[in-house]
């Protein structure tokens, strides 16, 4: 039982630490709080349950179920990846000079757009998607351990390493860190903003998309409304590793996953209904306890 | 030379643009819809800019709509002639309507202390309406008090409310507070959904009484019509003297510059206390009428989609300007009225707007011209 | 007796001295000037006596009261008011509402007395309005009353800064560069006008890098270098200091 959470959470918490980096390498950038990630995750489920049928449809699927899966995914990375980077250049870079909530509520009405654009295009109801997996996988110490779970798990924990050492080695990586450092002295460095913001965005939306074709397949549904939750909980995520920071997003996802799995099935049994309350609880107390995270740093404010 | 490839460009470029967001199209409404939009947008995009250029040249003074509303005191009088009579000659639709552009007025303006005034951004806005429709009905059925003993009750808890989310919240910087209200909001909806034995939970409490007076009944719509008149009246009322007196100029001092405010001997917390108990104060009123005039609620009154549409009413009619909120108010009320046709595209069409507004005049229809939100 | 008593003040950044042991004392009705080379801490040492920032060590006597643990508003309350070297002025709001403001704690009556207009009510709103009226005056910006001040040039957004700092009816006042960015002209215009706060009965303390500005008027000058204060004295002895020559003025004269 324990060790079910413990796998359950691991997989829930890899998918929140995803969308969590999009959420703090935006806010590191630009101090936005990117409430339209969560919609761009909730396209990436839903791109990957459009696609995933059509490749069944043209008979893929039955002949090679890797490529076909691989290939979900590169397209859904490549759509998603457009809409940030379409939503960037729209809504959030002609409010750079801006007071600090217009670009705020901006992104609030791109999330209400994106929730009904596909409400209006895909229709408000579930979309399922019969499971091709099924419950395949094996049994260690009496746990099922779904290779999906594993997949999920490990495909995060890759492509999370990748990111880091993305932001550690090569040429954009250090610009953004520049950037998200002092944006006026990396300009007159000669890196170009516009290039490394947008950068920000197309990655970020693409790790979301990641997460959100995995849990398409995962779950095998989604609606149009996912996007609002899983949103909340990886900014939670973020908050909680303290954002700005690439491995606190990392942690603060995973701990949230944990805590949530394990939370629902041990501690918080008898109030399952306020489920959805507990992303905001753990948020709330994080802000007014310990805004700057764990691995973040205290900042104040210029005089 | 350049010449050349400058027309190049020029006709290009809308085909690149339709291209690109008829790509971004196509997963979701498959092939045909794009190359549908493909060729709509090939040929709205010059339209478009065409049209934008006119508007340029057209070249309205800065603050353009600012002037159209009168200022004088004296047109106010004016104003009340037709509102007065209005149920003489109106249909019960429409007063209905009006009605309920009252009660979202009193909440606009509300909220329009806390996030035009003082400059704090509230998205959890609702939660405070909800507490105060959800005061009264209970008060009213399960205690059987009256609507003028019970409004008052419910007012000051929805007050005391505010007061208590505000003073855990208010050492948070604009966005985080942003997040904190919006997770306040959800919580208190989420609350009274599930607490069944209290709030009935999703079914909602039904056979609220409306107010009396003398034994006179004011359900009848066009009654009612003018306690919600009397009410917004005395809102505005109220709201313009405490903006004009120190209290106002201390928010406004706020929300331009926190740190000068407190230099100057403004105890900024204090303040932003103040707007947030003063804000929920009306919200909390708003929540009275409501509930009284639909006889019953239900948490699905009470969504996050419902804090954005007050904030949008404020942002629209132009932030601390309390005539720009009325207008705003009376907009979004009348509005999806008037589309009822192609209701389905009112929600993308109110986030289209918010990001046109934030884009091309995030002072609002008739905000003035530098009014910022937030530092 | 003084009038402000600074004892071993520090701050602090981490492992950074922003300032490091500072003690002066400051008589009443005197211009002070502290004056020092970039980063040597003046700033700092002025949000430490203004409530901006709280001291790692040390302490602050003002009028006999200790006030280093106070926050900013208290502090102003107290009598100690300031301007901001990047101009901080409630720019959507006019120039007289901006004066306004600093009389918040003068006037008395509150919330209800607003809304019901009593005669109390209006009798402090008018004159708070003229008070304010008249600190435009002393600064010479009363013709720009009405105007919206963010739109006010850059001159007169500094004038009306000290005239804001002024309302607050401080009898400290604490200036954070008055004349940076100002040509010569406007530069004599505003010495005259600070000395007249001194004829006022007003004390000030004032960060300045013009030294023309800084010999001209000074009763007494401080010089901080690296977060210490490495000399204090009248001009002619700052003048001829070797030390002082040495970390600041050897730089600016050569």
């Amino acid at each position: 039982m324990f060790l079910q959470q413990l796998i359950n959470g691991l997989t829930l918490g890899s998918v929140y630490a995803l969308i969590a980096l999009g959420y703090t390498m935006v806010y590191g950038i630009l101090e936005l709080i990117n409430f339209a990630h969560g919609e761009i995750y909730m396209l990436g489920a839903y791109l990957g349950i459009i696609l995933l049928g059509f490749f069944t449809a043209i008979g893929l699927t039955s002949q090679s179920l890797s490529l076909s899966i691989i290939l979900t995914l590169i397209l859904t990375i490549i759509f998603c990846s457009s809409y940030g980077f379409t939503i960037e250049k729209i809504a959030y870079k002609p409010l750079r000079r801006s007071p600090r909530l217009s670009p705020l509520i901006s992104a609030i009405g791109v999330s209400i757009f994106l929730q009904n654009y596909v409400m209006l295009t895909q229709g408000a109801t579930d979309k399922v998607f019969s499971s091709i997996f099924g419950n395949a996988g094996f049994d260690f110490l009496s746990t099922r351990i779904t290779y999906l779970q594993l997949a999920i798990i490990l495909v995060s924990a890759v492509i999370m390493l990748l990111l880091h050492a993305f932001i550690l080695k090569t040429k954009t990586g250090k610009a953004m860190r520049a950037v998200a450092q002092d944006k006026t002295m990396a300009s007159l460095l000669g890196i170009n903003i516009d290039t490394v913001i947008s950068a920000t965005f197309i990655i970020g939306s693409g790790l979301a998309a990641i997460a959100g074709v995995m849990v398409a397949m995962y779950y095998g549904l989604v609606n149009y409304y996912i996007g609002y939750t899983a949103g909340i909980k990886a900014f939670t995520a973020a908050v909680l590793g303290g954002i700005g920071s690439v491995p606190g997003a990392m942690l603060g996802g995973v701990i949230l996953g944990l805590a949530e799995s394990l939370g629902a099935s041990y501690i918080l049994r008898e109030y399952i209904e306020y489920k959805d309350a507990f992303a905001f609880i753990i948020l709330i107390t994080i802000l007014l306890a310990k805004p700057e995270g764990l691995l973040g740093k205290t900042s104040e404010e210029k005089i | 030379m350049p010449e050349k490839t400058w027309n190049h460009k020029k006709y290009l470029m809308p085909v690149i643009i339709a291209l690109w967001f008829s790509f971004l199209f196509l997963p979701f409404k498959g092939i045909k819809a794009a190359i549908l939009l493909f060729v709509i947008l090939t040929f709205a995009i010059p339209l478009l800019k065409y049209a934008l250029n006119l508007i340029k040249k057209i070249h309205l003074p800065a603050d353009t709509f600012r002037g159209y509303v009168p200022s004088d005191k004296r047109y106010f009088f004016l104003l009340l002639v037709p509102l007065m009579t209005a149920p003489f000659f109106a249909e019960d639709y429409i007063i209905d309507v009006v009605i309920n552009s009252g009660i979202y007025i009193i909440l606009a303006l509300g909220l329009n202390i806390v996030v035009g005034f003082a400059g704090l951004l509230n998205l959890g806005f609702v939660a405070f309406y909800a507490i105060g429709a959800y005061s009264y009905a209970l008060i009213n059925t399960k205690l059987g008090l009256g609507f003028w003993s019970a409004m008052p009750v419910s007012v000051l808890l929805t007050m005391l409310s505010g007061f208590l989310l505000a003073v855990p919240a208010l050492r948070l910087r604009g966005d985080y507070l942003a997040l904190v209200t919006l997770g306040f909001g959800e919580i208190v909806r989420l609350v009274l959904n599930n607490w069944d034995s209290f709030t009935k939970g999703p079914n909602g409490i039904s056979g609220i009484m409306p107010p009396y007076i003398f034994n006179i009944s004011l359900g009848k719509l066009s009654y009612y019509y003018y306690l919600v008149l009397i009410f917004v009246v005395i809102s505005v009322f109220v709201i313009r003297r405490v903006h004009d007196s120190k209290t106002g100029r201390a928010w406004i001092s706020l929300r331009e510059d926190e740190i000068a405010s407190s230099a100057m001997g403004i105890n900024t917390t204090l303040y932003k206390l103040y707007s947030f108990a003063f804000g929920s104060f009306w919200a909390g009123l708003a929540g009275c009428l409501f509930a009284a005039k639909m006889r019953f609620i239900s948490p699905e009154s009470f969504s996050f989609m419902e804090s954005v549409l007050i904030l949008c009413m404020v942002i629209l009619g132009g932030l601390g300007s309390i005539a720009g909120v009325v207008i705003g108010a009376v907009i979004l009320v009348f509005l999806p009225e008037a589309l009822r046709g192609v209701e389905t595209y009112r929600m993308l069409a109110m986030g289209c707007g918010m990001v046109l507004l934030m884009v091309f005049r995030p002072q609002g229809l008739f905000g003035g011209k530098n009014v910022s939100i937030g530092s | 007796m003084s009038l402000l008593e600074v004892k071993a003040l520090s701050k602090h950044f981490g492992g950074i001295r922003a300032i490091e042991e500072i003690t002066f004392n400051t008589r009443s009705g005197i211009i002070l000037s502290i004056i020092g080379p970039n980063g040597a801490g003046k700033t700092t040492l002025f949000n430490c006596l203004t409530g901006f920032l709280r001291p790692t060590k040390g302490s602050v006597v003002f009028s006999e009261k200790e006030i280093s643990y106070l926050s900013a508003d208290k502090i102003n309350l107290l009598g100690i008011s300031r301007t901001f070297q990047n101009i901080r002025l409630f720019k959507e709001m006019t120039v007289i509402e901006n004066v306004m403001v600093a009389q918040h704690s003068k006037i008395r009556s509150g919330f209800l007395s607003a809304v019901i207009r009593s005669s109390n009510f209006k009798e402090e709103e008018r004159i708070a309005k003229e008070r304010s009226f008249e600190y435009l005056e002393l600064l010479g910006i009363e013709a720009y009353a009405e105007k919206i001040s963010g739109s006010l040039p850059y001159g007169a957004q500094r004038k009306l800064e000290i005239a804001r700092a002024l309302a607050t009816e401080a009898t400290l006042i604490l200036l954070d560069e008055p004349t940076a960015g100002m040509n010569p002209q406007e530069t004599d215009e505003m010495m005259a006008r600070i000395k007249n706060l001194r004829e006022l009965g007003k004390t000030i303390i004032l960060i300045e890098h013009d030294m023309k500005v800084v010999m001209g008027i000074s009763d007494r000058i401080i010089v901080l270098d690296h977060g210490v204060k490495i000399a204090e004295g009248v001009p002619y002895d700052i003048k001829n200091n070797p030390m002082v020559i040495e970390a600041y003025l050897g730089r600016e004269t050569h």
